[in-house]
């Protein structure tokens, strides 16, 4: 499994991998924002730890469709799904991990410098990235379900983001809002800070067992 | 057949690399002997240069970021040029020099948004501001990285060279738009204070350093500038040399 | 070891492909399952592979003791596709494939030598995808004997190879059976195997029955 890890990490960042495009396409996202709504600096620091986790979660979508899709065009994914169940389910943690790892991690890091295009306080902009770093994993599991129903389809990247967004409602929620705790007084920052963990890791748990099932479906 | 023409094709074309290898080669040293000995004179005279009055120490700043917001302009345009000749010469160095100038660009263009955000702090208060001229120069970097991502997303180079070298001609309007735009658009960022048609508006004092430093940033980009293409020569010329050594081996001749 | 199918149906949507298939494979001993386009030779292959569900009937691998043991830790399969990428070297794909693929049982053969026995010695250190057609489909070849395991299924395994490597595949099939492996191969071209079984896919399509009923 450590193998995959590997494997995966290093077509991520080989010519042609797509570990720098979510970054970038982070950094785009962010960056129209003050062009739709106006340049008003203290508007955009009140609005600015929602628009990341936006473009957080948009990013996160963006390279979610090839998760499965570039195993089965080159018959890789053959082997992945000929395992034992548990060995299935194994696999599907370590894509979606090796996903994260390749596009979320460098999102969370990111964060910082777009706080700052916001004008976000130092304080917030940490919040920000405390819970993205929380709520990005949930993001990579759960959207490797819908990155396996989707495998064998044509156009299926837009249909992943479809499916998954609606379960990734629950992320934003309390992703945006452990951050707004953190800034704002009286409301208190642990609570929805722990439901978003919690909702991580359920997702870890859920998310890899659904794809599983999903994939062995699917083969044909 | 046509695979042997083909290869031979692609090393007469290396024949004017060659010749470029050569040059650079013997050019480099000096080219990299100079900018550092006027980096350093540029950056004796900046420290020296008198404190303003109204902005203290931090104009210094100026200095690194002004050149830097120079030079990120200049390498677009460098890379604009070398498009052209992609476009229209179909040269393959043209296309080695507009991609290895990518990355430079975008570290340049990145200095100047640091330091001109460290600099923004004390004079206006807050790190960013999404005003005209900041906004283009922040856009100006999106391209390069994006770019730079264009290049990444196809392993062969000859392929990546045209697409590349059209967004890169659309995107050059956005170098007028960025010089223009403190004119254009009453905005924070001051106005030209050097290159005008009316002469500089800034004190002799202050101007000797900035284009001593200018010049030193120039030279700093061709030094880096002409070591990337050697990489990307050679680096292409690896890649060549493995695809030929893939069909040589095992009997095979088909590509 | 031994391998039985019993009494397989392979349909895909609502036409049955074959029926009744049945046959059983002892060590050293080869399968060659032949039929028109469409007869469902990959389908039988994917469904003994376990990628397909089988609408009835079995397949059993046992081991010598008689034990039924799961087919996917104990066979390989090698698709229409060759299962590489494209921005790996050679060795690092074939290296993949050796650590997530090993068992405790047995060893394969190291990288390297895997890529001898397909007479690619050199190639290891390129990117996959710098290689022709045909020497890809060879590497693919090679990702069966760094893992060893005892029934090979291949699906269309000379496609993309000329005269020569289809030689050298026939051999390193023949290795195989020699040291007690079993194989199944769907193929239009003759393998050059002696000791092979046939089996004659015919394809001839109906729809399967009770579909019409369960429709109209």
């Amino acid at each position: 499994m450590m193998a995959l890890l590997k494997r995966d990490l290093a077509i991520a960042t080989r010519s042609g991998g797509a570990a720098m495009l979510g970054v970038l396409f982070f950094l785009a996202v962010v960056a129209v924002i003050p062009f739709g709504i106006g340049p008003d600096l203290n508007l955009l620091s009140r609005i600015g730890p929602a628009i990341l986790w936006i473009g957080a979660l948009l990013a996160s979508l963006l390279g979610l469709d090839r998760l499965f899709q570039a195993d089965r065009e080159d018959g890789s994914l053959d082997m992945l799904v000929m395992q034992d169940w548990f060995g299935l389910v194994a696999t599907v943690f370590v894509k979606s991990l090796a996903h994260w790892l390749a596009t979320g991690l460098p999102l969370v890091l990111a964060a910082p410098l777009l706080g700052l295009l916001m004008n976000m306080t130092a304080l917030s902009t940490g919040a920000v990235m405390l819970t993205l770093l929380a709520g990005t994993p949930a993001i990579s599991f759960i959207g490797a379900v819908g990155a396996a129903i989707a495998v064998a389809l044509p156009r299926g990247g837009l249909l992943v983001s479809i499916l998954v967004l609606p379960l990734a409602i629950p992320i934003l929620i309390f992703g945006v809002s452990a951050s707004y705790a953190a800034v704002t007084d009286p409301d208190p920052f642990l609570p929805p800070f722990m439901i978003l963990s919690a909702i991580t890791l359920f997702f870890a748990a859920l998310g890899p067992v659904a794809a599983a099932a999903a994939l062995k479906g699917a083969s044909d | 057949m046509s695979d042997t023409t083909a290869s031979q094709g692609w090393f007469t074309s290396l024949a004017n690399p060659t010749r470029f290898l050569a040059l650079s080669g013997r050019v480099l040293p000096y080219l990299a002997a100079a900018a550092v000995i006027t980096s350093v004179i540029g950056l004796y005279m900046s420290f020296t240069a008198p404190e303003d009055y109204q902005q203290g120490i931090t104009v210094r700043i100026m200095f690194i970021h002004v050149p830097a917001a120079w030079l990120a302009m200049m390498c677009y345009s460098v890379m604009a040029v070398a498009s052209i000749g992609t476009l229209v010469w179909r040269h393959p160095l043209a296309d080695v020099a507009a991609k290895s100038a990518l990355p430079i660009g975008a570290a340049f263009t990145f200095l100047s948004l640091l330091t001109g955000s460290l600099w923004g702090r004390p004079m206006w208060g807050t790190w960013w501001v999404w005003d005209a001229r900041l906004t283009s120069v922040f856009v100006l970097l999106l391209m390069y990285l994006g770019l730079m991502a264009l290049h990444k997303a196809m392993d062969d180079p000859a392929r990546a060279a045209r697409p590349a070298a059209v967004l890169t001609l659309v995107g050059f309007i956005n170098i007028p738009i960025i010089k223009f735009s403190v004119d254009w658009w009453n905005t924070l960022h001051q106005p030209a204070s050097v290159i005008r048609l009316d002469g500089p508006t800034i004190h002799a004092s202050m101007l000797y350093p900035l284009l001593v430093m200018a010049i030193a940033y120039t030279l700093i980009f061709f030094t880096l500038h002409f070591m990337a293409m050697r990489n990307e020569i050679w680096r292409r010329r690896v890649a060549a040399m493995r695809r030929q050594a893939a069909q040589s081996i095992g009997g095979e001749t088909r590509p | 070891m031994q391998a039985v199918a019993t009494k397989l149906t392979g349909r895909r949507g609502d036409s049955l492909l074959f029926e009744d298939v049945s046959f059983s494979l002892q060590r050293g001993q080869a399968l060659v399952v032949t039929g028109p386009n469409g007869a469902g030779k990959s389908t039988l292959l994917r469904m003994l592979a376990g990628l397909l569900p089988a609408e009835s009937g079995t397949f059993v691998l046992s081991g010598d003791d008689g034990v039924a043991v799961p087919v996917a830790e104990f066979a390989h399969y090698l698709g229409h596709r060759n299962a590489m990428k494209r921005e790996l070297r050679v060795s690092e794909n074939l290296g993949f494939w050796k650590d997530f693929q090993r068992s405790e049982a047995a060893e394969g053969l190291s990288i390297d030598a895997a890529i001898e026995a397909v007479e690619l010695g050199g190639v290891a250190h390129l990117p996959f995808g710098y290689l022709s057609a045909g020497q890809q489909r060879r590497i693919a070849l090679a990702r069966l004997l760094v893992v060893s395991r005892p029934l090979w299924l291949l699906d269309e395994p000379t496609a993309a190879l000329d005269r020569r490597s289809d030689q050298l595949f026939a051999a390193l099939v023949r290795d195989h059976l020699a040291q007690g492996g079993m194989a199944i191969a769907a193929t239009h071209q003759p393998l050059g195997l002696d000791d092979t079984r046939s089996l004659v896919l015919a394809g001839r399509h109906r729809a399967a029955s009770g579909s019409v009923e369960s429709w109209s």
